[in-house]
């Protein structure tokens, strides 16, 4: 018989969405009990436009390629010592912070996108989430094959497992993705696929992406290189789901605009602390904050919800508060860093001068007004001899969890309180964006577990702050503290002394 | 002339993470599998109860009856994180590619006569419905089990059943030259004809198992267990007799791969059943009671497959399974 030609779309539908069938010996509720009870409602699974057609045969080649690829290099890498061509060893920082606070949540994704993968009616969706919950265990993992070399050569890197789950800065990334997963399976795609991956995902890779190939890091560029493709899927997906809501029912607006407007606010309030890594991190530096969100959120951000208003969707709510502190966020960030690094896993140091000066240049607003002469008054100190930790325990968001160490943006010498009375208890919040959330949901967040609290409830090792760091399995002196003291900064000016002395021995020996 | 490269003073300060070394019971080198693998689910300071399950944590090891000390002591033998298992699967998928183009362009399938040529269509390709509820079995298992050891194996055989799905789906577009008929015929045989009422009848409600152990012994061991050695070797056996070699190239995939799931199934429910005699008596119980309702769902099919040699080979495949549970597995069977 001569076959018959077909086209990609029915050969896709063929090989996945036929696959299904309608239930009779079961009720499909009892098959896919979490597809209701978000008030979301879907009239016509197979409405659904595939965002990409992949079949595994397909998968399989590509993906395969590329991890031949990317081991080779991360073999290469490890053998040549490329640690020794980044710019400098205060870059290290900015990848502890990436394995300690960023890789577990590529984890908690591919167990995310596996439950929706599951729960979802309707083959298309399934099969694009399963997909997205391999390749962000392929995220995870090759992350840890990558930063493994670094770990053998610095500080800081060893427990990140263990300290995702205590260090109080990494309750920010940790109660960011629990509370996605924790939400039924149309909220969490909506938070990850949309909100986050399609919105807001260039403002995590590209600094963290090319602040490595600006300082050096060619593992590291490497990895997100081969990521980039898998994102690129990803991304679609996003926009295919929200989409394939409004279009649905006219009922699932106002919840998915909700969820936008929470999603957008707990994603931007994450990447305050790519924010610092991009203005202070990097020796190298890529662009300011400023200058990104300007770029990937106002421009491109405000182009995709142009498009979105046919569907009845609005810009996310208090995102004019985005752009008023997009002068303010990162060095308030970094500055609570730098007093409490004594309870990091990272260094911290005070920029060098031309790095003030670049500062002052791309924050000509804020940046001398109100932060250039705190980090000048710590830096004479540190030159006393009085390097500057704060002893005491900040109060924590009970949203996002970040210190309250925002500034007001009508008024950036004050801090911006705001809070909430539940049954009884005051809970603070850093903004209106996070008050707002805890509001619509008191019951949720008034579960988080805040780090400052558990400590003072006892339940972290102890009442001292030793205790704690004991707790947190973090080594004082060693993987915490100021830069210029770290082991760190000795072992690599010895590493690059070493270099040089060797470069010099061939003349040497020929003379 | 030596040249003296003086690399010494860079030496690592340490070999292994942590948690890994912590593991191993020294900081010592430690494979790509081991890294990639242990710890790295979440246990402790979850922030927020789960709206779609409330009594229990977001990884809750009480989501099954069985209980573990630890639960990285499992260990797939295969040694497979993402890299290893794509890059075997993206080989084994070459081949299949190779054979396919083979089997086509030769037109080896219709060297078959039209009976066997019926019964292939009638008895593999309603299968595809069966491996696609085992992709969301095992990507149940997946989402709801516990530690990386054990589901990241399931979320690779979740994508291997897809795989399969679709291998089964070719061959049905081989069969009927792309219309699609045979697809849609083994649909509706799947769907109406009672000689296959009874395994959707099982299929449908081992999607309703919420204890993912159980589940993973019912579709994994039971079904699995049953259905692999029927149709990829006793109804190929048939097959190939008869002229339809060419079908055993088109199956390649599925026969390498079940004797390397095997492996893995195997090796997860021996360290479960030595745990603790509670746990053996549970997953002892789950096999026979799995084994004995699979046997019982797939005899129509082997029916269908075998005509009256179905009987001895039901009875043969089940005593095989049993040997393997009792010897391979730890049960008690």
């Amino acid at each position: 018989m001569a076959a018959k030609r077909m086209s990609l779309r029915d050969k896709y539908n063929r090989m996945t969405r036929d696959l299904a069938w309608d239930f009779s010996y079961q009720d499909p509720k009892k098959i896919f009990e979490q597809a209701d009870f978000e008030g979301i409602k879907i009239e016509d699974w197979d409405k659904w436009e595939d965002p990409f057609r992949l079949t595994m045969d397909a998968y399989w080649k590509y993906q395969g390629e590329k991890e031949r690829k990317l081991y080779a290099i991360i073999d290469a890498f490890a053998q040549n010592n490329g640690q020794l061509n980044i710019t400098d060893a205060r870059y290290v920082n900015a990848i502890k912070l990436f394995l300690t606070g960023v890789s577990p949540l590529e984890y908690m994704a591919h167990r995310g996108f596996a439950m929706i993968g599951r729960q979802l009616p309707g083959v298309g969706p399934q099969v694009a989430c399963q997909m997205q919950s391999l390749d962000e265990l392929r995220h995870v993992q090759t992350q840890i094959h990558t930063i493994s070399h670094y770990n053998k050569y610095f500080n800081g890197f060893q427990d990140f497992r263990h300290m995702h789950d205590r260090v109080w800065y990494l309750s920010v990334p940790k109660s960011f993705f629990d509370d996605a997963a924790s939400a039924g399976p149309f909220e969490f795609i909506t938070a990850i696929s949309f909100s986050f991956e399609y919105v807001l995902t260039n403002l995590l890779f590209m600094p963290f992406m090319s602040g490595a190939a600006y300082n050096g890091d060619m593992a590291t560029v490497t990895f997100g290189f081969s990521a980039q493709s898998d994102e690129a899927r990803h991304m679609t997906l996003g926009l295919e789901v929200v989409k394939f809501m409004l279009e649905q029912h006219p009922d699932n607006l106002p919840i998915v605009q909700r969820w936008i407007d929470k999603w957008f606010w707990r994603g931007y309030r994450l990447l305050t602390l790519v924010g610092m890594m991009m203005d202070y991190m990097l020796p190298k530096r890529v662009m300011s904050w400023k200058e990104a969100w300007e770029m990937y959120f106002e421009q491109n951000g405000g182009a995709l919800f142009n498009d979105l208003a046919r569907y009845g969707i609005r810009m996310p709510k208090y995102w004019e508060q985005t752009v008023a502190e997009k002068g303010l966020i990162s060095h308030a960030a970094w500055g609570t860093f730098y007093n409490y690094c004594h309870a990091a896993p990272f260094h911290t140091w005070i920029p060098e001068k031309d790095e003030l000066d670049w500062l002052s240049e791309k924050y000509p607003d804020t940046f001398d007004k109100f932060f250039r002469p705190r980090y000048e008054h710590w830096a004479e100190q540190e030159k006393q001899g009085k390097r500057f930790y704060n002893p005491s325990l900040p109060m924590l968001c009970t949203t996002c969890q970040i210190p309250m160490v925002f500034p007001e943006a009508s008024d950036p010498t004050l801090t911006s309180y705001r809070s909430s009375v539940h049954n009884g208890e005051r809970y603070h919040f850093c903004s209106d964006g996070c008050k707002d959330i805890f509001d619509h949901e008191p019951e949720k967040y008034v579960q988080s577990w805040l780090p400052v609290h558990q400590i003072f409830q006892g339940n972290c090792g102890g009442a001292t702050v030793p205790d704690v760091l004991d707790w947190y399995h973090l080594r004082d002196g060693i993987d915490n503290r100021e830069y210029l003291a770290s082991p760190d900064r000795a072992n690599w000016e010895r590493w690059k002394a070493g270099e040089e002395e060797a470069a010099e021995l061939p003349k040497a020996a020929a003379g | 002339m030596q040249i003296d490269i003086k690399t010494n003073n860079v030496r690592p300060i340490r070999q292994t993470f942590a948690h890994v070394a912590r593991r191993l019971g020294t900081d010592k080198p430690a494979s790509r599998y081991q890294e990639a693998t242990l710890d790295l689910q979440a246990e402790t300071n979850f922030h927020y109860r789960p709206l779609w399950d409330p009594d229990h944590e977001l990884f809750d090891p009480a989501r099954t009856a069985i209980r573990m000390q630890d639960w990285y002591a499992f260990k797939d033998p295969r040694q497979y994180y993402y890299g290893t298992w794509t890059i075997a699967r993206a080989r084994q998928q070459d081949s299949m590619e190779r054979n396919f183009s083979f089997v086509e362009k030769r037109a080896l399938l219709d060297n078959l006569s039209a009976a066997w040529r019926d019964r292939v269509a009638g008895v593999m390709i309603p299968l595809r419905h069966v491996e696609y509820a085992a992709n969301l079995n095992n990507t149940f298992i997946t989402a709801y089990g516990y530690g990386t050891a054990f589901t990241q194996t399931t979320s690779f055989a979740a994508m291997d059943h897809l795989g399969i799905a679709q291998y089964l789906s070719r061959i049905g577009l081989l069969l009927d030259g792309n219309s699609g008929e045979a697809l849609d015929a083994a649909k509706q045989a799947w769907m109406a004809d009672p000689a296959w009422q009874p395994l959707r009848e099982l299929v449908e409600e081992m999607l309703t198992i919420r204890d993912w152990f159980e589940l993973y012994v019912a579709q994994s061991y039971a079904l699995d267990g049953l259905l692999y050695p029927l149709i990829y070797q006793r109804f190929d056996n048939a097959l190939s007799a008869s002229g339809g070699s060419a079908v055993a190239m088109l199956t390649e995939f599925m026969v390498d791969w079940f004797a390397e799931n095997c492996r893995c199934v195997d090796a997860f429910l021996k360290t479960a059943a030595s745990e603790s005699d509670a746990n053996r008596k549970q997953l002892s119980h789950w096999a026979r009671n799995w084994s004995a309702r699979a046997a019982k769902a797939l005899k129509p099919v082997a029916d269908k497959a075998l005509g009256e040699d179905a009987v001895a080979v039901m009875a043969e495949l089940q005593t095989e399974l049993q040997t393997r549970g009792a010897r391979q597995c730890g049960l008690e069977i």
